[in-house]
């Protein structure tokens, strides 16, 4: 249907710390509108300070089927985890 | 009693009373989901400014009416809204191009009254004015989009403009509560945003390609509530129904 409004996925930043979250999706005909709609869907209950819209089409995903190849290999290798050293105890809490 | 500034109250919650009632109507019915809930949380917005203007409307009158008071056990005469507000919602469209025709003159107004000399009147406005900033960002957004949209879209909301606007000059109304109210510095002379009415929603027609209709005459009759028409007393039955029927009911 191509009547239907586009998709766009929603991003909002929270009262506390700097980062977009992702919070949903929703339909609207234009940027400008998807936040205005953003506004109205998702921020209700002062969940944010911003808002970013982007149109889901242009998202590029990593594809489920190749899940494998693409996380497996770092499973078995905990020393990429920095958790082997000593931290001296002056440092405080890390 | 100071009859001028609880008429005046009564004006301006009963607008914002009967037009969140209007809307609220939408509630389960938009054509999407988006504009559903956009327009539940304006008529929740203003249905909060009522709450604001007529709790101080009961407190100026000083008998003990409270705001819900106020909202649902009076009859329709006793209502002070502009007939504009109280119009069935019609399509989508109409009640978008009546949800703008009243942002915009209620923006102006809201400006004017963060300079009232009543420092209650002043902070309902600072408060309301940033809620009905947004009202009129959506609802202008969408008079254009709809009118300078389809064919189709374009054609109702022309339509909607014709059936609406000669109920547009009722809100620029003069008698003598309005020359007091201005006298005492609470509130302009209504006549007074005629100017930056015009100027402002002629931008958006032109924008919107729609053609406001040449003629100033107007429907009067509901802000001294003389002259309400039929569509209010339809809506007070509804929207009073709980109280009428089981009058003092709280939960």
């Amino acid at each position: 249907m191509s009547k239907e409004w586009p998709l766009w996925e929603v991003f909002i930043r929270g009262q506390h710390g700097m980062s977009h979250r992702h919070v949903g999706s929703l339909h609207a005909p234009d940027a400008e509108m998807a936040i205005k709609n953003a506004r109205d869907v998702y921020t209700r209950r002062n969940e944010g300070v911003s808002i970013w819209v982007v149109e889901a089409k242009h998202i590029a995903a990593s594809s489920p089927s190749e899940k494998g190849p693409l996380y497996e290999p770092s499973e078995s290798k905990v020393y990429r985890h920095p958790t082997f050293f000593d931290i001296p105890d002056d440092v405080g809490a890390m | 009693m100071d009859t001028a500034l609880f008429e005046f109250c009564l004006r301006m919650g009963d607008n914002t009373l009967v037009l969140g009632h209007r809307v609220s109507e939408w509630c389960g019915h938009a054509p999407v989901l988006e504009e559903d809930i956009a327009l539940a949380n304006t008529a929740l917005d203003l249905i909060g400014q009522t709450q604001f203007w007529l709790g101080l409307a009961g407190e100026v009158e000083g008998k003990g009416r409270d705001a819900d008071t106020l909202a649902f056990r009076r009859d329709a005469w006793d209502f002070r809204s502009v007939l504009l507000v109280e119009q069935p919602n019609g399509d989508f469209g109409q009640t978008m191009m009546r949800q703008f025709l009243f942002d915009a003159w209620q923006s102006l107004m809201l400006d004017r009254l963060k300079d009232s000399s009543d420092v209650r009147v002043k902070a309902i406005a600072e408060k309301a004015s940033k809620e009905v900033a947004y009202h009129l960002d959506r609802s202008r957004d969408t008079v254009v989009g709809l009118g300078d949209g389809t064919a189709e879209s374009h054609s109702r909301m022309q339509a909607a403009l014709d059936k609406l606007y000669p109920y547009v000059g009722e809100l620029f109304g003069a008698d003598e509560i309005d020359a007091e109210i201005a006298e005492r510095g609470i509130a302009p002379l209504p006549a007074d945003l005629r100017g930056a009415y015009d100027a402002l929603i002629a931008d958006i027609m032109a924008e919107a390609t729609l053609t406001i209709p040449d003629s100033r005459w107007t429907h009067t009759g509901g802000r001294d509530g003389t002259r309400h028409s039929e569509h209010l007393g339809h809506m007070l039955t509804e929207m009073q129904w709980l109280q009428r029927a089981y009058p003092d009911a709280r939960w």
